[in-house]
């Protein structure tokens, strides 16, 4: 990725008594990228991101974002970044209009009403916070992120609840907000949405940055098997000890047989001479390269291939 | 300025818009006014004479006690005070501004009291209204630092029930709205001389209301205003952004030196 650094990360420790929250990472993250973050619960995510947003001090090492440092520079920082916490951060009673003029005037900027259209949130905006749905919730906190255009929007786990129609929408934002130059920096549990939104990708485990890169990148250096799922119309391949080239492991799930081959060629090839040997036929073959959930669960050793 | 009048103004109108503080600032103050008037001048006609600041002292006490802390400790539990420290807004607005609209609140429901008490219950008015208004100004203050103090070190909501009943209630045995001072016993009237309501019901009565003071009615006047001062230097100092606590500055326990001045008072002005 090039570009230049907006946030900058040295040897960054957090801890919180004996407990080491952050275990010295470091890692760089460019303007106009969207960086994933991403980590079981525990991981160090919150950490990283509160530490970067000002709200906590690092134990030792050094944080830049756009040239500040968080903790001691903060009411600069504060008109740099733009934040949507994981929890919805706003009084109950408060709407939609009255948040965009109060949170606007706290940053000396003129409110932006149009951001609560641009939301779809015109019909709510006298409507009192706990009375919106979960989707215009997020809405209304990322509209208010971003009213005062920040450079640097930090997302904590921005589509956790929303049905799908909400998390089309808040993607095709970031998407909007990345191509006007805004820097993303995303924490989330969903691999798909990461995979699908971030241009870079940091893997955090028990405090530690365990890798860093595209989404590509992470899910070429894994174990690097590829899941072949076959059908066939008699079933020959079913309950069979039949063994082919670079498989590494193979399971059935309902009529399916799943390969897990470090050679797709000469596996597929294989599978297809047999299958026409045994005068059966394919009803369905689908070839999938690991996904970065796949890679998620191998680095994090949380979950069996499957 | 303009970050503050919309602040101020959003509190002003939460404290009507939600329904619990709705209760507590306008509803509970007012309806115990009108039980209260309607029935213990038939029991008691005494009780006529001190119906108004009895009656304004318990609105204080309603609206700061159980209607400040709750809201404070909620929000800073829902990560509001996160949301507020990220966007710029100062630990003094979160900690001044809802007691400055709950203040307001109760200006307007003391203003009812005093309208319709001589009316609906032929209750005095105050004979030295300047008096009147600087007890009523140092009671709300130290209430309202109080309430804020008490919202500041609650680990949870449940604690804030707790520390705020402790004051609300025996306010309401000892502090004189009831039953007067003079007749407690003198174990009793020690320990309601901790009270912010027995001080405020003192000064009245001495200084407004052409009654007699059981003590020192200006030293009262003093422990409300110092003990209002210190609640929120004191509420400020231990102020914390987070339910982690992470960023208190000092012990809990300093709070309990809002209890000073009170302590002091018991021996200065006898």
């Amino acid at each position: 990725m090039s570009g230049t650094p907006i946030i900058e990360i040295r040897d960054f420790c957090k801890t919180y008594g004996k407990d080491v929250a952050v275990d010295g990472i470091s890692f760089t993250v460019h303007t106009g990228e969207i960086f994933g973050l991403l980590g079981p619960n525990g991981a160090g995510k919150t950490t990283t991101l509160e530490c970067l947003e000002g709200l906590r001090s690092p134990t030792s090492g050094t944080l830049q974002v756009a040239g500040l440092n968080p903790a001691a520079e903060f009411h600069k920082l504060r008109n740099v970044i733009g934040v949507q916490l994981q929890s919805a951060g706003l009084p109950e009673s408060i709407t939609p209009e009255e948040a965009m003029r109060f949170f606007c005037a706290y940053h000396g900027v003129a409110p932006r009403m149009e951001l609560l259209e641009e939301m779809g949130l015109q019909d709510k905006r006298k409507a009192q916070f706990y009375d919106l749905s979960a989707g215009q919730q997020r809405r209304l906190v990322l509209a208010l992120a971003i009213a005062h255009s920040p450079k640097i929007l930090f997302l904590d786990e921005p589509t956790a609840g929303l049905d799908v129609a909400s998390r089309v929408e808040l993607h095709d934002r970031m998407r909007k907000l990345k191509s006007s130059g805004t820097t993303i920096i995303l924490a989330t549990h969903d691999m798909a949405e990461a995979a699908d939104l971030s241009d870079r990708v940091g893997i955090m485990l028990r405090g530690k940055l365990v890798t860093i890169g595209t989404p590509l990148e992470i899910t070429a250096t894994g174990a690097g098997l590829t899941r072949i799922s076959v059908r066939t119309q008699g079933g020959s391949l079913l309950s069979r000890d039949v063994i082919f080239p670079a498989v590494q492991k193979q399971m059935e799930r309902d009529e399916y047989i799943i390969y897990y081959s470090v050679d797709i060629g000469s596996t597929v090839s294989a599978i297809i001479e047999y299958v026409n040997g045994h005068q059966d036929s394919l009803v369905d073959m689908r070839v999938e390269r690991p996904s970065l959930e796949d890679r998620f669960l191998e680095i994090t050793g949380a979950g069996d291939t499957r | 300025m303009n970050a503050f009048l919309h602040h101020f103004s959003f509190e002003f109108r939460t404290g009507v818009r939600n329904k619990q503080l709705l209760l507590m600032n306008y509803l509970f103050p007012l309806g115990f006014y009108l039980l209260m008037g309607f029935i213990m001048p038939q029991i008691n006609p005494p009780f006529r004479e001190t119906l108004v600041p009895a009656m304004v002292v318990f609105a204080i006490l309603s609206a700061t006690l159980l209607g400040i802390p709750d809201p404070l400790v909620t929000a800073r539990e829902n990560g509001v005070f996160r949301s507020y420290k990220i966007n710029g807004i100062p630990a003094v607005s979160i900690l001044l501004i809802p007691a400055l609209t709950t203040i307001l609140h109760l200006v307007i429901v003391s203003g009812l009291i005093l309208v319709t008490a001589p009316l609906l219950f032929q209750a005095p008015l105050p004979q030295n209204w300047l008096n009147f208004l600087a007890v009523f100004g140092v009671m709300l203050l130290a209430c309202a630092g109080i309430s804020v103090l008490i919202g500041v070190v609650s680990a949870n909501s449940r604690m804030t029930v707790l520390w705020s009943q402790i004051v609300f209630v025996p306010s309401m045995l000892l502090g004189g709205l009831m039953m007067p001072y003079n007749l407690l016993p003198k174990f009793a009237g020690k320990l309601a001389q901790l009270l912010p309501a027995t001080h405020a019901m003192n000064a009245f009565s001495g200084l407004a209301m052409g009654g007699t003071a059981d003590f020192s009615p200006w030293g009262s006047v003093i422990v409300l205003l110092v003990t209002g001062l210190l609640s929120f230097g004191l509420a400020w100092y231990l102020f914390c952004w987070d339910s982690r606590n992470t960023t208190r500055r000092g012990s809990v326990w300093m709070a309990f030196l809002v209890l000073v001045p009170v302590l002091v008072g018991m021996f200065l002005f006898e």
